[in-house]
């Protein structure tokens, strides 16, 4: 990791809300592996303090890009910034997807902006020779579906739903899923997945029914992005004994680890959901 | 040349930047020159391993951010067996924080880190983490003037090292706390921890910390932070060391100014990973322009006469 000063090359809005931008750094497309993160300084000032953290969407020639949606001062501090501005970024932090070896179906679930970190992810799987890629992407309504021609132009089979119908099935990604799982005969596979931590519940859920390795991506609040500071846990279960006093040893079912540190992906299995 | 050394106590700086406990580690060695700081405050360490709350443990508010980490650590058999090894090449004073349910705790604390030798240069007393309870206490121990010269004292017996006790804001006078906290042997006072503080979304209306409240700091408190230097600057014999909201070399230098002999930095190198290195050589570009060749030329020098 390094803490970079980057320009902007381009920040576009994509769809209502939701931006791309694409910042140089021959040191980043080198670094970043799908999964990873960057930590970016939204003002030079105190008008946001803490950094945001944002998903490596694609990793480009000379830089990599980012995928946002405008959900507070941060993110639309950010939307503002013009090309040639400078953003001063941290990265590339946290560990990423791991990816299984090239046998069997890809399955990518992408619950809204979770769709970030997955395009990079279905990039160097592709990359990889990897066949039998199938996307899915669930979305409030069709003006929020993200990266379906990125995703069909790399070859992957994408499927869509839409929680009011306005775009492909109507209900929740994790209906897809199942559907799909239900009718596919190629062989073990791997689940990756990134969305509202609802949706990754249930996705965990239906892999671990199915007997499917799944890798989920996680968000949470952060401050410091490399592990220092500890705010950002998530329940890892546990069969761990903490020494309560000098007495008493106590079993837990969970410990935390750091969302930015141990993870952000981690094995669906993992988590005390 | 200007020369920033300072001492504390017994506990001799390079320069007055220390990196605040809880918002740096080893972690920060490939981003900054981690021994360009006066000095680091490691992340609180308890007897036994405490879990921490649950998330979401930060927000952000305006200028501050308020944390309710809950001293996580895995409590101090790992960190003399883990920690401390990753230190190495680490060549400025290393300060242990410590806390305990009751003094008899921040006592055996005190002894233990003291037999980790040469390794550990001064202990800094939490006695004012807003997001734990100290056993049954009600409140914080550095609300309490008795339990703050009873932990200090317990410390004091256990240790030779320089004791730096971390006080609360939260308090009706902060003078009559850091009096008590001398009382007990502590060689300087740190003022201060996180103010007791929380928000809330309307929409949900959910705390916005898992914890329902936690502590501020940030930009937001300097201010306030300052007033409580200054008044300590006035009224006891202690090295203070100022802490809240420093974000750059001139906040550093207000504090300076007020009464502290050295500051930390904490919430701002989470926005930025080079603020207390930065301070660092700002601080000397500072004093040139001023003319200042020692620290002792404008610390607690603050011109109070007719404007």
């Amino acid at each position: 990791m390094k803490q970079l000063i980057t320009e902007i090359a381009s920040n576009k809005e994509m769809t209502g809300g939701f931006y791309r931008m694409r910042l140089k750094s021959a040191y980043l497309a080198g670094k970043s592996l799908p999964g990873q993160f960057i930590e970016v300084r939204c003002s030079d000032g105190y008008d946001t303090l803490l950094r945001r953290p944002f998903g490596v969407h694609r990793v480009v020639k000379g830089g990599i890009e980012i995928l946002y949606e405008v959900v507070g001062r941060g993110t639309d501090l950010l939307s503002r910034k013009k090309i040639g501005d400078s953003l001063d970024v941290i990265g590339p932090l946290g560990r990423g997807f791991k990816l299984a070896p090239a046998k069997g179906a890809a399955i990518i679930v992408a619950g809204g902006n979770g769709v970030a970190p997955l395009l990079a992810l279905v990039e160097r799987l592709v990359h990889g020779k990897r066949k039998n890629i199938f996307v899915l992407i669930g979305a409030k309504n069709k003006n929020h579906i993200l990266c379906r021609d990125e995703f069909k132009k790399l070859g992957a089979k994408v499927m869509i739903s839409t929680e009011d119908g306005s775009d492909g099935r109507r209900g929740l990604i994790t209906n897809c899923l199942s559907s799909l799982l239900s009718t596919m005969d190629c062989g073990p596979s791997t689940i990756y997945a990134c969305g509202p931590a609802g949706m990754l519940k249930v996705v965990a859920n239906i892999a671990s029914r199915e007997h499917i390795p799944c890798q989920v991506s996680l968000e949470e609040r952060m401050a410091c992005g490399v592990g220092v500071c500890l705010g950002c846990p998530v329940k890892i279960k546990t069969k761990h004994k903490i020494r309560a006093t000098k007495y008493e040893l106590r079993n837990t079912s969970y410990e935390y680890k750091m969302v930015c540190k141990d993870g952000p992906v981690f094995n669906a299995e993992e988590i005390a959901w | 040349m200007v020369d920033l050394s300072v001492n504390i106590g017994q506990l001799k700086l390079k320069n007055p930047v220390m990196a605040a406990s809880g918002t740096f580690g080893p972690e920060y060695r490939e981003l900054i020159d981690i021994n360009s700081l006066g000095a680091i405050i490691l992340k609180t360490v308890t007897l036994n391993e405490r879990s921490g709350n649950p998330p979401p443990r930060v927000a952000e508010t305006e200028s501050g951010m308020l944390n309710s980490i809950g001293l996580e650590n895995k409590g101090f058999a790992d960190f003399a067996k883990n920690k401390i090894s990753k230190l190495r090449g680490i060549k400025i004073p290393v300060i242990a924080s410590i806390a305990g349910d009751n003094e008899k705790e921040y006592g055996m604390l005190a002894a233990k880190m003291d037999r980790l030798g040469p390794k550990i240069d001064a202990i800094e007393i939490n006695l004012s983490c807003p997001n734990v309870r100290h056993g049954r206490r009600e409140g914080l121990i550095a609300q309490d003037e008795a339990a703050t010269r009873q932990v200090l004292r317990a410390a004091r017996r256990s240790t030779r090292l320089p004791l730096i006790a971390k006080l609360a804001p939260n308090v009706t006078n902060i003078t009559n706390i850091a009096v008590a906290a001398a009382k007990g042997g502590a060689d300087a006072v740190l003022v201060s921890n996180t103010f007791q503080a929380m928000a809330v979304d309307i929409e949900t209306r959910m705390p916005k910390l898992g914890n329902i409240t936690g502590g501020l700091s940030g930009p937001a408190i300097k201010p306030v932070v300052l007033k409580m230097v200054w008044d300590l600057y006035n009224s006891i014999d202690l090295p203070i060391i100022g802490c809240g909201g420093i974000m750059d070399y001139k906040d550093a230098a207000e504090f300076m100014i007020c009464g502290a002999s050295a500051i930390q930095v904490g919430t701002a190198t989470f926005a930025n990973p080079r603020a207390a290195t930065d301070i660092v050589k700002s601080l000397k570009g500072y004093m040139t322009k001023n003319g200042y060749k020692k620290l002792n030329e404008f610390t607690g020098k603050l011109k109070t006469g007719a404007l």
